[in-house]
C-alpha cells in the first residue's frame, strides 16, 4: 500500500485542481459579478428573448450557468482522477 | 381552507412516517445519516434544507417590487453552490468528520478555535431559527385558523420527533419528501400564471417572451407599467452598483459558510460524490430559483391590470354578495375589486386607504406624474400565496402552497436543529469537556440537544413576534457566515501555512467587526448616508470577509507554522483517498 500513496503525483494533481478551479472561478466572476452587475448596463443594450441582456443575466443566465460550471468541474475532476490515478 | 389542512395533515404523517423508518442507530447515523446518501438524494435534501420560508413566500414578492435589485437574492443564493462544490464540500468530506467546528478544530490543532467555531455556529443557527419558526406560526394562523402559538408548538412536536429520533438521517429523508411537496406547490401555480400573462406554460420563457395578445415583451409592457405608475423601471434599480456587488458577495460567501448547508455534503459517502451533490442542489435549488423572478414580474403586471383603478367593494366577502356588487360596478363601465384580493384582504397582507376619497383603488409609486398619492399597499408574501387564486386554480392547490410553505420552514429549521445539536454533544461535550464518554451517551446527549434545541427554537418564535426586526436579522446569518467561517475553512484546505493563531485572530475579527456594523447601522444609526462607503449592512460580511482573510494571512506569517501532522492532513484531503492510503501504509503513526 506504501507503494500507492508514492505512486500519486501529489503535486502534479494539486497544480491540475487548481488551475482548473481558477479558470471556473474567472467564468463564474463573468457571468455572475461582471454579466450581471458591472457591465449590465453595456449589455443591457441588446437582448436574451425579450430581456436586456444584463438583466437576464442578472436574474437568470448567471444560474444557469453556475449549474454548468459545477457539471463541468464533475467530469474534469473525474477525468483528473484517473489521469493521475487517485481514488475518486 | 379544509383543503389546507387536509394537505397539511397528510405531509405531517408522511413526515412522522418518514422518521419512524430512519431511526438512528449510531452517532454516524444521527450526525451524518451514516455517510450513504446518494447524492442526488443529498442534492434534493440540501434544496430543502437550504430554500427557508423566506425563500419560498417571499423571495418572487420581494423581487416584484425591487425589479433588478432582486437579482441580488438569485445570484448570490445560487452563486454559493460554486464556491461549495469546488472550494469546501468535496475536501471537507475528504477530511471525514462531522461538523464544521470538528473541522476547524483539527485542522488548526485547537480547542479555542474549535470553541470559537462553536459560538459563530450556533449563533448563525439561532437567527436563522427564529424566522423559520415564525414563519411555521404565520402559516398555521393565517390559513389553519389554528392560533399562532400553538402553531408554532404543532410545528416543533413535528421537528421533535423526526429530529430527535432520525437525527440527520430522519432529517434528511424528510427534507426529499418536503422538498417534493415545496417545488410541485410552486411550479404548478407558476405555470399559470405564466400562461395567463404571456400565453407561455414554462415561466422561464415567458419571462423572455411577449405579453399575451401584444407584440410588446412582457419586460417592456411592465417597465411601461410601473414607471406610468411613478415606480422605477422593473429593470433598473436604486442601489449603486457598489452595494450590489457586495450584497450579491455577501449572500454567496454567506450561503458557502452556513454550516448547516455544509454538514449536508458530509452525508454522501466520498468527495467526489460531494461535488456531484452540489450540482444536484443547485440544479434543484435553480427550478424555484429561476420561476422566482418570473413569477414576480408577472404578479406585479397582473396586480396592477387588476387592482389598480379597480373600484372598491365594502366589507367582509363572506358576509356580502361580491358578485352582484361586481356586477352593478361592470354594468357603470367600471372594474371591480378582484375576488382574490377581498378573500386575502382579511389577512391583513393587503391594506387599502382611500385617500382621495373617490371609492377608486390608486396604485401609485413615489413619482406618479398625474399627482395622485398611492392607497393600497401589499405585503411581498401576497404574490406566491394568492397566486393559485389569482390563476383561478382549484382550491386544493391554495392547500397545497400552504403545505408547501410549512415544508419549507421545517425542512429549514431541522438542518439547523442538526447544527446546534452536534455542537453541543460532539464539539462541546465529546471533543471538549467529556472526552472520554462512549458513542451511547454521545447519542442521547444529541437527542437531548437537538430536543432542547427545538423548544429554545420554538420560544424564539414565540417571542420573536414581539421584535419588530426578524426579518432584519437574517442579514446576521450571512454576514456573519462570510465574514467568520468561510475564509479559515478556505485558507485551512487552500493554504497549508494557515495556522492556529491566524485562524482564531481572524474569526474573533470577522465576527466582531461585522456584528458590530449590523447592530450599529440596522438598531442605532439608521442613516444610509453613513455607511461605510456607501454600504449595507446586508453587503458589509463581503468587506469583512476579505479584511480578515487578509488579517489571518498576516498573523500565520508572523507566528509558528503548523504542526506537521496538520500540514499532512492539508495535503491529505486535497487528495481523495490519501487519507486512507496513509493509515494503511503507516498504521502505527
Amino acid at each position: 500500500m506504501s507503494q500507492d500513496v508514492k505512486e500519486v503525483d501529489a503535486k502534479g494533481y494539486w497544480r491540475a485542481v487548481l488551475t482548473l478551479t481558477i479558470s471556473l472561478f474567472v467564468i463564474w466572476f463573468l457571468v455572475s459579478y461582471g454579466a450581471g452587475i458591472l457591465f449590465r448596463e453595456f449589455l443591457d443594450q441588446f437582448s436574451v428573448g425579450g430581456a436586456p441582456m444584463g438583466f437576464w443575466f442578472a436574474q437568470q443566465g448567471a444560474i444557469y450557468l453556475f449549474g454548468l460550471l459545477i457539471l463541468y468541474y464533475c467530469i474534469a475532476m473525474n477525468r483528473l482522477e484517473r489521469k493521475f490515478g487517485v481514488k475518486g | 381552507m379544509d383543503w389546507s389542512l387536509t394537505f397539511v395533515i397528510i405531509t405531517f404523517a408522511i413526515y412522522i412516517g418518514i422518521a419512524i423508518w430512519a431511526r438512528a442507530g449510531t452517532t454516524a447515523d444521527f450526525y451524518v445519516a451514516g455517510h450513504d446518501v446518494h447524492p442526488a438524494l443529498n442534492g434534493m435534501a440540501t434544496a430543502a434544507d437550504w430554500m427557508s420560508a423566506a425563500s419560498y413566500l417571499s423571495m418572487a414578492g420581494l423581487i416584484a417590487f425591487l425589479g433588478y435589485g432582486g437579482s441580488v437574492y438569485l445570484m448570490g443564493w445560487t452563486g454559493g453552490y460554486v464556491l461549495l462544490a469546488l472550494l469546501l464540500a468535496p475536501f471537507l468530506r475528504e477530511f471525514g468528520k462531522f461538523t464544521v467546528p470538528d473541522f476547524v478544530g483539527d485542522r488548526y490543532y485547537s480547542v479555542a478555535a474549535r470553541l470559537i467555531a462553536v459560538v459563530c455556529a450556533m449563533f448563525i443557527s439561532f437567527t436563522y431559527i427564529a424566522g423559520q419558526m415564525k414563519g411555521v406560526g404565520v402559516a398555521f394562523s393565517s390559513f389553519l385558523g389554528v392560533e399562532y402559538n400553538l402553531g408554532i408548538l404543532i410545528g416543533m412536536a413535528i421537528v421533535f420527533v423526526y429530529a430527535t429520533f432520525g437525527g440527520m438521517k430522519g432529517v434528511t429523508y424528510t427534507q426529499v419528501a418536503q422538498y417534493v411537496v415545496m417545488i410541485f406547490a410552486y411550479t404548478v401555480p407558476a405555470i399559470f400564471i405564466s400562461l395567463i400573462i404571456t400565453g407561455n406554460p414554462i415561466p422561464q420563457l415567458g419571462f423572455i417572451g411577449d405579453a399575451k395578445g401584444t407584440d410588446m415583451s412582457m419586460l417592456a409592457k411592465l417597465n411601461e407599467t410601473v414607471t406610468g405608475l411613478g415606480f422605477q423601471a422593473y429593470t433598473e434599480t436604486d442601489k449603486s452598483m457598489l452595494d450590489v456587488f457586495c450584497i450579491t458577495g455577501a449572500l454567496m460567501f454567506g450561503t458557502a459558510g452556513l454550516p448547516h448547508v455544509i454538514i449536508r455534503f458530509f452525508t454522501v459517502s466520498s468527495a467526489k460524490a460531494a461535488r456531484y451533490s452540489a450540482g444536484w442542489a443547485l440544479l434543484f435549488i435553480a427550478i424555484l430559483y429561476t420561476t422566482a423572478p418570473a413569477v414576480g414580474a408577472f404578479a406585479r403586471l397582473n396586480f396592477i391590470d387588476t387592482v389598480n383603478e379597480a373600484t372598491y367593494i365594502e366589507g367582509d366577502i363572506d358576509e356580502i354578495d361580491y358578485t352582484a356588487a361586481a356586477e352593478a360596478i361592470v354594468a357603470d363601465g367600471g372594474k371591480p375589486v378582484p375576488t382574490w384580493y377581498k378573500t386575502w384582504e382579511k389577512t391583513g397582507l393587503l391594506k387599502y386607504d382611500d385617500v382621495n376619497g373617490d371609492g377608486i383603488m390608486q396604485y401609485r409609486g413615489p413619482n406618479a406624474p398625474d399627482g395622485l398619492a398611492n392607497e393600497v399597499s401589499p405585503n411581498n408574501d401576497i404574490f406566491v400565496l394568492a397566486n393559485p387564486q389569482i390563476a383561478q386554480l382549484p382550491g386544493w392547490v391554495i392547500g397545497l402552497v400552504v403545505a408547501g410553505g410549512l415544508a419549507a420552514a421545517l425542512s429549514t429549521a431541522a438542518g439547523l436543529l442538526m447544527v446546534i445539536s452536534s455542537a453541543v454533544s460532539h464539539d462541546l461535550c465529546r471533543k471538549t469537556f467529556f472526552k472520554d464518554m462512549d458513542d451511547k451517551t454521545e447519542m442521547l446527549i444529541a437527542r437531548l440537544a437537538a430536543g432542547a434545541a427545538v423548544v429554545a427554537a420554538g420560544l424564539l418564535g414565540i417571542f420573536a413576534t414581539s421584535l419588530p426586526f426578524v426579518a432584519q436579522v437574517v442579514a446576521f446569518a450571512f454576514g456573519l457566515a462570510a465574514a467568520s467561517l468561510f475564509p479559515i475553512i478556505f485558507l485551512g484546505i487552500f493554504w497549508k501555512r494557515m495556522n492556529r493563531e491566524g485562524a482564531i485572530v481572524s474569526m474573533l475579527f470577522g465576527l466582531v467587526t461585522t456584528f458590530w456594523y449590523i447592530v450599529h447601522f440596522k438598531f442605532v444609526d439608521t442613516d444610509p448616508s453613513h455607511w461605510f462607503t456607501g454600504i449595507s449592512p446586508e453587503g458589509i460580511g463581503f468587506v469583512v470577509m476579505w479584511v480578515a482573510a487578509l488579517i489571518g494571512i498576516l498573523v500565520s506569517l508572523v507566528t509558528a507554522p503548523p504542526p506537521q501532522h496538520v500540514q499532512d492532513l492539508v495535503e491529505d484531503i486535497r487528495i481523495p483517498g490519501m487519507q486512507e492510503a496513509r493509515a494503511t501504509a503507516a498504521p502505527a503513526e
